[in-house]
């Protein structure tokens, strides 16, 4: 049995405090109201180029558009092309395509929404990105059982703990969406009064076709369901796995687990698909891409193995899993390579096709990206491409703790950085900043997460002694 | 003075994979082994050294990259840089989403094709090449080792390797090939 240490426990609690003070504080460093802004603004403005936005801003520009070489072959949608006619100062902001059609509200309004929604953008991202951890790895975890995988039965109890998460979590991620829902915040601009209403000056006639899917109470609904689904395989998994133990005989939990696992990966694959454009694509409504499920769920799945690795070599350098080898580690590295190419394939090929075809109606969603978030959207494919290639590519440094420790912390890294660049630039545009709410929310959920999921290591051994592969899974050697 | 070397047929690769460590924990010299089929952890058995073809790989999967970038960036960019519906060839990067498929490949490809023609050479197989079979059943169902019997006695190293489990040992004049 693993007891949870004192130490693991207070270094989670101060996690959890820190980040709550440092969300609280990017709370309540929002601007009041708009004349706030203005006045902020104008600040700004007498700055002049000295100011870090302007200057980045151009910086970004250059390299990412070279918008600034004025030739109309460079153009790349009519959005880019009105803005070049508007001084530099004024279109700092992202146009999104809500707000591209929307001229009559004045800069200082715009950019005071975004400001508002930097901290549950904050608190949305790291929510969203500690799930989906959790969520990736209890997909692995069915997996392994439905492939009859060999290898893998002695970390079944570190794949359980990751994935029970997914309790907590999801309760959180629906409060976060039940928030949003009730209006609290603006994160979702579909949901905002009016912009199924044609006489409302908030019309938006693309949104209002789509208000049969998007509209709050069947979202809710859908994430309720999704939630509860996915809950229910992850009790019910646990439950099996722990009457194997008590009675191995015949098999009996095994076969259902197996049933289980199946039918969960059925519910799943529907279900994740769903979930994205929901809770991720539907942030930019008038955006859609065909192969963004599968993107979220790349992105998932690497970040739960990663994870699962993580937990796994913590536990096993302090001593608790003397059956698991280096061929497990081994395994797993492998996996965490793999599925990173597997992210970095979709996330091209999402990126690729829209760019080389240039849709205008498509190419915002890149547009936006690459031009306030430069550094970070091309930064993440080199933190979760280049880096877990290089890395792990040779086969004995995926043995190497160290290595696949070091790997795993990119990987962990990156995978927020993406989450980050799905959700701000629909959001908060270019008002980003990685500051206070930001590290704080993230600091808040990792204490969450690490607490949760080490105290629910505790709750059962971490041998599953009942499981008819246990024995070709201690012999694991590759 | 004529060398000889002792061929000792196996039928059976765990007997086999025996025979090996204890032949060489008697410091005897195995000269060579034939399988019908691939014996896991013989390698590691006789002590041979990892091989480094992944490594070469990786090398010739560079070289390709580099191939296929010096190719796109001479021909689209700086040779004849024409707008092909809209695409801005005016530097490498700018252009660059479109050569990606091109610098997979052709990384691929090169890994690839160069490493099975390094692994030829390296393992001397060409479509002329005369077989090097001591006994035709190596390739059916027995399992060949070329024990150097040279500085040995050659009746106690005939005892130790019938010892064993060999089902057959020949022994070999050196200069009769």
């Amino acid at each position: 049995m693993y007891t949870l240490t004192t130490k693991l426990k207070v270094f989670a609690i101060i996690l959890m405090v820190l980040g709550g003070l440092l969300t609280a504080v990017g709370f309540f460093n929002v601007p009041e109201n708009e004349a706030a802004v203005e006045q902020m603004l104008s600040e700004e403005a007498s700055h002049g180029g000295d100011s870090a936005a302007a200057s980045d801003h151009e910086a970004t520009m250059e390299g990412g558009n070279a918008m600034e070489h004025g030739d109309d072959s460079q153009m790349e949608t009519g959005h880019v092309t009105e803005n070049k006619e508007a001084s530099l100062t004024s279109n700092e902001h992202t146009v999104t395509p809500h707000e591209a059609e929307d001229h009559s509200g004045s800069h200082a309004e715009h950019v005071y929404h975004q400001l508002v929604n930097r901290p549950w953008s904050a608190v949305y991202v790291a929510c969203f990105f500690f799930f989906m951890i959790a969520l990736g790895a209890l997909v692995f975890l069915a997996l392994q059982k439905v492939a009859q995988a060999g290898w893998s039965p002695v970390l079944f109890r570190v794949m359980e703990g990751v994935s029970s998460y997914i309790l907590p979590g999801g309760i959180l991620m629906f409060v976060l969406l039940l928030l949003s829902g009730l209006g609290l915040n603006h994160l979702f601009t579909w949901m905002a009064p009016g912009v199924d209403d044609p006489t409302s000056p908030a019309y938006d006639h693309i949104i209002a076709g789509k208000t049969a899917y998007l509209n709050v109470p069947f979202w809710l609904i859908r994430a309720g369901i999704f939630i509860v689904g996915w809950n229910i395989y992850m009790w019910n998994v646990r439950r099996f796995g722990l009457k194997q133990d008590d009675s191995p005989e015949g098999n009996i939990w095994y076969k259902k687990a197996f049933k289980h696992s199946a039918m969960f990966l059925v519910f799943f694959i529907v279900t994740e698909s769903i979930m994205s454009w929901d809770w991720i694509l539907s942030l930019d409504p008038h955006w859609f891409s065909t192969l963004f499920g599968w993107y979220v769920l790349s992105s998932m799945i690497v970040a739960g193995i990663t994870m699962i690795a993580l937990v796994t070599i913590f536990l096993k350098g302090s001593g608790h899993l003397e059956f698991v080898n280096d061929s497990h580690i081994h395994d797993l590295a492998k996996y965490m390579f793999g599925f990173s190419i597997f992210w970095t394939y979709l996330w091209f090929s999402q990126f690729m096709l829209i760019w080389y075809s240039n849709i205008p109606e498509e190419v915002t969603y890149f547009v936006a990206r690459i031009q306030d978030y430069n550094l970070l959207f091309f930064g993440m494919v080199v933190i979760n491409f280049l880096f877990p290639i290089l890395i792990l590519m040779n086969s004995d440094f995926k043995r190497i703790n160290w290595f696949v420790v070091t790997a795993g912390i990119f990987i962990i890294v990156g995978h927020y950085l993406d989450i980050f660049v799905m959700v701000m630039p629909g959001t908060v545009g270019a008002s980003w900043f990685i500051g206070f709410p930001e590290i704080g929310a993230f600091l808040f959920f990792a204490g969450l997460f690490l607490l949760y999921i080490f105290n629910s290591l505790t709750k059962a051994p971490l041998l599953p002694k009942g499981d008819p592969y246990l024995g070709e899974s201690k012999h694991f050697h590759y | 003075m004529a060398t000889h070397k002792i061929h000792a047929l196996y039928n059976d690769d765990d007997i086999l994979l025996n025979a090996v460590k204890q032949i060489r924990e008697q410091r005897y010299h195995i000269e060579e082994i034939f399988c019908p089929f691939p014996v896991h952890g013989l390698e590691k058995a006789m002590g041979l050294k990892d091989t480094r073809l992944a490594v070469t790989s990786f090398l010739f999967g560079i070289v390709g990259l580099a191939v296929a970038t010096v190719m796109m960036n001479y021909i689209m960019i700086e040779d004849w840089p024409q707008d092909i519906g809209g695409k801005p060839s005016f530097s490498f990067i700018q252009n660059m989403p479109a050569f990606v498929p091109i610098m997979f490949e052709l990384t691929v490809f090169f890994a690839a094709h160069l490493m099975v023609i390094t692994f030829y050479l390296r393992s001397r197989l060409w479509p002329f090449k005369k077989a090097e079979n001591p006994d035709v059943r190596t390739t059916d169902d027995h399992f060949l080792m070329e024990v150097d019997a040279y500085g040995e006695d050659v009746d106690s190293i005939t005892k130790f390797l019938y010892d064993t489990g060999a089902v057959e040992l020949v022994l070999i004049d050196k200069e009769e090939h």
